[in-house]
């Protein structure tokens, strides 16, 4: 948001429309980009804002011209047609005055681009590899400790009853304890974050290409096998966000969401040694609690 | 649309047309530009109605959340057969049929340059579609990795892969030659006087998408080779596991995807700079500009295509590019734009039915452009890509825009081809049922996206389903619209008032200039161009 603070068209353009959108994230109905919760997604949501009034501002002279046009010019009107067919003054405002409009939208685009490409000073590293049809997460690192915790999310189970073809199953029944419908946006188990963190992403694809995409974290980025994708987030305030793969993956692709369940870093820190330990018992034998040992979970790549 | 009627007529031009005899004689080995593009037309329509079909399916199981009618990955075969017919079967051949009736027409030649292989151009596309469309009934069904044939998701499907690419190598070929054949013609038979910047704006931007299509059918035939291969005889291309790459595929194949997109709307632009001066009785505002605007459309094409790809992580400097040189394009449309309203501006104005649709598609794909600008900024990008809104914004610019100019083009020279005239309350109708329809189909799809859901998906969160009801009603009102074009056309054929020689007032062209319906031979001897003839035969504009 600090990008634009000297420039305010977008927030003032943005103040002007907020009435029009509701602000709950994914609403029946809902017309609008939700503004998420980090400040890449607010700077989505500003640049698409602004270049959404762009539009309408073009679009308003544009179509009213041909309005215009279209009821003065009219034969049955007694019309007579003009016979000039080039203006070297108008020719030349309507190419420069475009130009410097998009110079105004490229301006702000490239300094969110650069920013949101500085990968580096993260405090944490989640790797995400998208399978057919799950993500797979390995929490490598917490500041300078490695970490060796790693699970597989996938569609819940209510969710995965439900969207069988003619299961019988009310879509408008899947709901979570909040009363919030989680149909086809709810996994076995979330990715837990810390808040007011910056978390690096890198990112694959095991089998075919995936995309990782969580709305509210403002950026979607593809999984692709035999290449690394790096990006990375700082979630402003807890909850829990909702996504879902967002390249064609196959027959399933519409059934791997993303579900990410941001907590305070004090709270994340506790649950994060609670995996590491249940899930690497001889690497922190202290913590190790004796009833989860899974022995299959714990692969040692970083 | 079929213009096989004998012309029992009794009018006045009456001319030996020395039509051959026979159906096969006249139909299968025909030579003539004015058949072979009846038989483009009437097998793009056909096309259409099946892409159509398919869209109705897609649509059936997106009306409401949950699985009703069809299995994930049938829907997936559902998407992806019906971009590739919708695109190769059924908009590229109905503006190669429209550029087979009108060029020769519009600059006086007798026919195409190379009649026979004009022929063969046109007689591959059933027969590549065919295989196309047989993969749906072979054991594992039709390519279901989407139109753009990703690997290594697109190298999962069986056989169909194979028919797939020999399907998109044979629509290749008779795109190439049929490229070829445009460009001999509009070079080398004008009719004396008809310079190259007094040629008519459709034959001009034919003339421009056909080298387009010669610079990158060639590379989509490699491309889709290189899957072949990997798929059946054990290359690494795309495979990351043999030291391959699957983001190369992504480039070379938008390097052909995006000139295509141009492809699809140049010939448009073509179009509807032919019908908005007509029609407002004005000459086109700044045909030179209008000229020097798509030749730089057509160049920027070539540049651009990395922003199909913003999310496959691409270097900072890549992805800037990539923006500014796509935020450019705005600039030459941006001129198209404003000189179409500039040339109605202090006309006198009609509404025809031909010029209904192109006013149609003058302000629809001018949203569908606005949303291609919203895309071209990478940052909001990262949030629309392989969103609804993308499919909001590709189906503005191709439905809105590339079949509305087809749509206006059939009515507007429907007179010349068959000597008769389309009712006008019923093509009204036509028009203002589809204008209804196709915005309640395509334009919640932009607040769809904009909430969050992906695209290419058969089911949903219950937080979509309202809009997508209303995305459905659109379609199943859609659906309706080819039987009422074919109910519209046949009623002319059969009993539309005869058309006279120009049968719009403010017509002017070369193709006005022959009697209604055009003979089977026209311009056998070059026409002596007289002041006031061509539409453009004053460059001072």
């Amino acid at each position: 948001m600090r990008n634009f603070g000297k420039w305010g068209l977008g927030t003032v353009l943005m103040a002007g429309c907020s009435w029009a959108f509701a602000a709950a994230e994914r609403a029946p109905w809902q017309l609008n980009m939700h503004p998420g919760v980090t400040q890449t997604s607010h700077e989505a949501y500003q640049l698409h804002m602004l270049s959404l009034w762009i539009c309408a501002v073009i679009g308003l002279i544009v179509f009213g011209a041909m309005f215009i046009a279209m009821f003065k010019f009219r034969k049955s009107k007694g019309a007579v047609a003009a016979t000039w067919s080039h203006n070297t003054v108008a020719e030349t405002i309507w190419t420069i005055v475009p130009i410097l409009i998009l110079v105004v939208m490229a301006y702000p685009a490239t300094k969110v681009l650069i920013s949101e490409a500085y990968t580096n000073e993260s405090q944490m590293t989640v790797k995400v590899t998208g399978y057919q049809w799950k993500w797979g997460y390995d929490y490598v690192n917490w500041g300078d400790k490695p970490y060796h915790v790693r699970f597989i999310s996938k569609l819940a189970g209510d969710s995965d009853r439900t969207r069988q073809l003619r299961s019988g199953l009310d879509p408008n029944s899947v709901k979570n304890a909040q009363g919030e419908n989680t149909y086809l946006l709810d996994v076995d188990k979330p990715l837990v974050l810390p808040t007011n963190t910056k978390v690096r992403f890198v990112i694959t694809g095991d089998d075919v290409i995936h995309s990782w995409w969580v709305p509210a974290l403002g950026w979607k980025s593809d999984a692709i096998p035999g290449i690394i994708n790096d990006t990375w987030t700082n979630i402003s305030e807890p909850g829990i966000y909702r996504g879902q793969c967002a390249e064609l993956c196959g027959q399933d692709h519409g059934f791997m969401p993303i579900v990410v369940k941001a907590v305070p870093p004090e709270e994340f820190k506790a649950w994060l040694d609670q995996q590491e330990a249940a899930q690497n018992p001889s690497a922190t034998p202290a913590a190790a609690p004796v009833a989860q040992q899974t022995p299959t979970a714990a692969p040692s790549n970083g | 649309m079929a213009n096989t009627a004998a012309h029992a007529d009794d009018h006045a031009h009456d001319d030996h047309d020395h039509k051959p005899e026979g159906f096969l004689d006249r139909w299968l080995f025909t030579t003539n530009h004015k058949d072979i593009g009846t038989l483009y037309l009437i097998f793009a329509f056909t096309m259409a109605c099946i892409g159509a079909a398919m869209s109705v399916v897609i649509r059936a199981e997106l009306a409401a959340p949950g699985l009703q009618h069809v299995q994930p990955y049938f829907f997936n075969q559902m998407t992806t057969l019906h971009a590739l017919v919708m695109i190769f079967g059924a908009v590229m051949p109905a503006f190669v049929g429209l550029a087979n009736w009108m060029i020769p027409l519009q600059i006086g030649a007798p026919d195409m340059a190379l009649p026979r292989m004009n022929n063969w151009s046109f007689w591959i596309m059933p027969f590549a579609f065919l295989m196309l469309l047989g993969t749906l009934f072979m054991p594992g069904g039709g390519p279901a990795g989407g139109w753009t044939m990703y690997p290594p998701l697109a190298l999962q499907g069986g056989a169909s892969v194979a028919f797939m690419v020999f399907a998109v190598h044979m629509m290749g070929i008779s795109s190439i030659m049929g490229a070829i054949n445009i460009i001999a013609t509009i070079l080398n038979l004008r009719a004396p006087g008809v310079d190259l910047l007094k040629m008519p704006l459709f034959t001009w931007t034919w003339l421009i998408t056909a080298f387009l299509l010669i610079a990158v059918m060639p590379v989509l035939a490699g491309a889709v080779t290189m899957l072949l291969t990997d798929k059946f005889f054990g290359t690494s291309f795309f495979n990351a596991a043999g030291g391959g790459d699957p983001v190369m595929f992504q480039h070379i194949f938008w390097f052909f995807g995006h000139p295509e997109v141009y492809i699809m709307i140049l010939p448009a632009f073509g179009i509807v700079s032919e019908i908005i001066p007509t029609f407002s009785r004005k000459p086109l505002f700044g045909y030179q500009a209008m000229v020097y605007a798509v030749a730089s459309i057509a160049f920027l094409s070539f540049i651009v295509w990395a922003h199909h790809m913003f999310t496959v992580g691409m270097p900072l400097g890549g992805e800037l590019f990539f923006m500014y040189s796509t935020m450019l394009i705005a600039i030459p449309t941006g001129v198209k734009v404003f000189n179409w309203v500039s040339t109605m501006w202090k006309g006198s104005m009609t509404f025809e039915t031909p010029m209904l649709w192109a006013i149609g598609f003058v302000i629809l794909f001018t949203i569908g452009g606005f949303s291609g600008l919203m895309l071209a900024i990478v940052p909001a990008d990262f949030q629309y890509h392989d969103t609804y809104f993308v499919v909001a914004h590709f189906h503005y610019v191709l439905v809105t825009g590339a079949i509305f100019s087809i749509i206006a083009a059939i009515y507007y020279w429907w007179p010349k081809w068959t000597g008769r005239m389309v009712n006008e309350t019923w093509g009204k109708f036509h028009f203002w049922w589809t204008m209804v329809f196709v915005n309640l189909t395509f334009f919640p799809q932009h607040f769809l996206g904009l909430a969050g859901m992906p695209r290419r998906i058969p089911d949903y969160n219950v937080a979509f389903a309202d809009w997508n009801l209303v995305s459905s009603i659109g379609a199943f009102g859609m659906f309706l619209t080819p039987f009422m074009m074919i109910a519209i056309f046949a009623m002319s054929k059969k009993s539309g008032a005869i058309a006279p020689q120009r049968p719009w007032e403010g017509a002017h062209g070369l193709e006005w200039e022959v009697p209604s319906p055009a003979p089977h031979h026209t311009f056998t001897t070059p026409p002596v161009i007289k002041p006031g003839m061509l539409a453009h035969g004053d460059v001072s504009h």
